[in-house]
């Protein structure tokens, strides 16, 4: 198996230097072989499918290069100039007035965004060539080029996706590439309270955030790293499987012969997830709260003294949020489950009962093993959603009881997200919320890969056919 | 034969009595989060109490939400609507668009869009929260702008989200996108003459999903608009009443918002119920 993975890396690898070989094989040839129409377009794009009457393809390029041009003179140089120190004058006060400096945040925010810009310029330059090569090689073989209206009805024919795409693509750029490539960039500079521009300026630190993480030691927050870490792994396990389990136990109920109401159960479950969560969970917060009903009623009925600490106890919180957690989570489950016990074929259990099989060895050898293999990527998919359930942990106790024996104002309930989103939005500490979130990808990215590697649908497709 | 009807009896008694428990475990919260709404904020007290039912029913708690001169409850309602309407009209146009490319066409780099996708959505959403607020700050869509910025925002990303749609695209059969095209149709009249037709469940799915989550939107919603009463929604504004210091007096009060919220919501959802469990379904199998 490892071998095996071994061999793939390294043909993948061959693979990409091949492809860049003949990349660079392609520039070669054309600019020796081509015309000198062909040999302008390497530096002003677009020169050559001009000249030969394709004018859609030739101006678009063009455009492309007075675009990249245009910006990099008037915006993004004075910012890409600067991105090795991240801005060296810092704002000063005049007398009265304020003087501003270098802004570290739009340096390295748009020193980012020019570096996209350069990528692009050379594949851009790139697909200019091969458009080139291709043209001439059409003409040469004594072929006609397509005319501009082909070119442009091929957008709704044959290269649809090139429209259908444009759209989403940039948006993904500019709202998650973009913003995703400048945090992780981040978690390698001083960004905090400290150093908040544009009064301040912060600058690259190298690796000592990552250091500061797992450090045991003086200023590092290594123990509450570690403690949040456990229980962001514990809590995902806990609250996928407790509501896979439960949630098809429910469902089996539900679809048990003799039970009447089907529908009336199931719409009663799905209430909760019908209901907006802020609104359920913000409730059953306050239904637990050491004030609220279920501590009130308690007392008054004399089972308890005083109020039990449902969200003030650490172990206690962890606890009730797994159990909230079941209420939202077994109707989701529910109704998954029922539609895929549906599927599976009736006469199995027939024979299986011939057999003298009790419902729990049925349950075992056959509902099991199917719902396992069919909902194998889905539970994954829980699971990585579950490290990253915001909501049902900030609605519900805020990452609290804090301690003090916890580093950045970590709570015992935290998870690696909420613990993130307070140094984000209270603490304004960048520098770790980037780290913070560099750690949960990679947490994700290795649970995920191992497992998925592991799941029996994905090793062997055929399997329950 | 007789032993074997009365365990089936027992079983079957057994099982009602486990589902009703169920029931009322899983309705007493929103059993509750009405009875207290009703509970009278003048005569009786607007905070937490230690009795369900209140003494008086009386409708205090849903004047105060429409009297515009005390609060801005009406406008977050508002300002909710138009943002799930938004993002649930533009988010599945989007994400037809990008299932469709996907899963029909065959293009270079399809397979790294996809791989590269999914890297993405590994990375935490919340840890790009203070680039995104800059870039939306740089158009003016914060705080008084923040209702068409949260529709950006939600919408923008959405193409990687295309898993549950492709997968539905790819059970129709290609041979009927073939046979459309011998027959001279283009790619974009196969999309929105025959797909699309045909994707109805899918479509309703993906508006439905679109539409419920702008109502639970706490956490880059009050990022967002932040200090500006006006552009919250209803999550951030109400969250804000159980928060606060004074949130005794309010906890009523989020009661009666609460469930001015959940009625249109949810009967929207068990309207459409039958789409929505077709679509979670077909895409927890296919992962």
């Amino acid at each position: 198996m490892a071998q095996d993975a071994g061999k793939k890396k390294t043909t993948v690898a061959s693979q990409f230097f091949k492809a860049v070989g003949n990349g660079f094989k392609d520039i070669g040839v054309t600019f020796k072989e081509g015309d000198w129409k062909t040999k302008i377009s390497y530096l002003i794009f677009g020169f050559g499918p001009i000249m030969r009457g394709q004018i859609l393809i030739g101006v678009a390029l063009l455009a492309c290069e007075a675009l990249f041009i245009w910006f990099m003179t008037g915006f993004g140089w004075q910012y890409l100039s600067k991105i090795s120190t991240l801005g060296t004058v810092a704002t000063k006060k005049v007398g009265r007035k304020t003087v501003y400096g270098d802004n570290s945040f739009l340096i390295l925010l748009f020193g980012v965004l020019a570096i996209f810009a350069v990528i692009a310029l050379i594949a851009i330059w790139y697909i200019n060539i091969k458009e080139n090569r291709k043209e001439e090689l059409i003409l040469r073989n004594g072929k006609k080029l397509p005319s501009n209206g082909e070119v442009f009805h091929s957008l709704f024919d044959r290269n649809f996706h090139k429209t259908l795409l444009a759209l989403p693509v940039t948006g993904i750029f500019v709202f998650t590439v973009l913003p995703i490539a400048f945090m992780i960039l981040v978690a390698f500079t001083n960004y905090d309270k400290n150093h908040q521009s544009p009064t301040n300026l912060f600058t690259w630190v190298g690796l000592s955030n990552f250091k500061q993480l797992v450090s045991f030691s003086g200023a590092g927050i290594g123990p509450t790293f570690v403690q949040v870490l456990a229980w962001t792994l514990v809590w995902a396990l806990f609250a996928t499987f407790t509501n896979y389990f439960l949630g098809l136990a429910v469902a089996m109920l539900i679809n048990k012969k003799g039970i009447k109401f089907k529908r009336l159960w199931r719409t009663i479950l799905v209430l909760t997830i019908a209901v907006p969560q802020f609104v359920s969970l913000l409730y059953v917060m306050k239904m637990f709260a050491n004030d609220g009903l279920i501590n009130g009623y308690l007392i008054k009925w004399g089972i308890i003294k005083t109020y039990i600490p449902f969200w003030t106890d650490p172990l206690l919180a962890r606890i009730t949020i797994i159990v909230v957690n079941i209420w939202i989570g077994i109707p989701y489950m529910m109704l998954i489950a029922t539609g895929l016990l549906m599927n599976i074929p009736e006469d199995l259990y027939e024979s299986a009962r011939i057999d003298g099989a009790n419902p729990w060895q049925m349950f075992r050898s056959i509902t099991l093993p199917y719902m396992l293999f069919v909902t194998g990527p889905f539970l994954l998919t829980q699971f990585t959603g579950n490290l990253n359930n915001f909501n049902v942990i900030y609605l519900l106790t805020q990452g609290k009881p804090q301690s003090v024996n916890l580093a950045e104002k970590a709570g015992y309930s935290d998870l690696l997200i909420t613990w993130l989103y307070k140094m984000t939005v209270n603490d304004t500490n960048y520098r770790m919320a980037a780290v913070i979130g560099i750690m949960v990808f990679v947490v994700t990215a290795v649970i995920s890969l191992v497992v998925y590697n592991m799941l029996p649908s994905v090793r062997d497709e055929e399997g329950f056919q | 034969m007789k032993s074997y009807k009365t365990k089936r009896a027992i079983g079957n008694a057994v099982g009602y009595i486990i589902l009703i428990l169920i029931s009322i475990i899983w309705l007493f919260p929103f059993v509750g989060l009405v009875l207290q709404s009703f509970r009278s904020y003048a005569t009786e007290y607007g905070g937490m109490v230690d009795y369900l039912v209140p003494k008086q029913f009386s409708l205090d708690n849903y004047k105060f939400l429409f009297d515009s001169s005390q609060t801005n409850y009406l406008m977050w309602y508002k300002n909710t609507i138009i943002i799930a309407v938004f993002v649930s009209l533009l988010q599945t146009i989007i994400q037809l668009c990008v299932s469709y490319s996907l899963s029909r066409m065959r293009f270079a780099g399809r397979t790294f869009l996809m791989r590269f996708w999914l890297i993405l959505g590994m990375f935490p959403g919340f840890l790009t929260m203070i680039c995104l607020y800059f870039l939306l700050k740089q158009f003016g869509l914060t705080q008084a702008g923040a209702i068409p910025g949260l529709i950006l925002v939600s919408v923008a990303s959405s193409g990687m989200g295309y898993y549950v749609c492709k997968g539905y695209f790819d059970t129709i059969p290609k041979a009927l996108d073939e046979a459309a095209m011998i027959d001279g149709a283009t790619r974009s009249r196969i999309f929105f003459t025959m797909i699309i037709p045909m994707s109805k469940p899918i479509i309703i799915y993906t508006a439905l999903v679109a539409f419920m989550a702008p109502w639970c939107d706490y956490v880059f919603a009050s990022y967002v608009a932040f200090g500006h009463d006006t552009s919250y929604n209803v999550a951030v504004g109400m969250t804000r009443w159980v928060w606060t210091n004074d949130y005794q007096g309010y906890f009523t009060r989020f009661c009666a918002g609460g469930v001015l919220v959940a009625i249109p919501v949810t009967l929207l959802f068990m309207f459409l119920q039958k789409y929505y469990v077709e679509g979670v379904t077909g895409g927890a199998v296919k992962g």
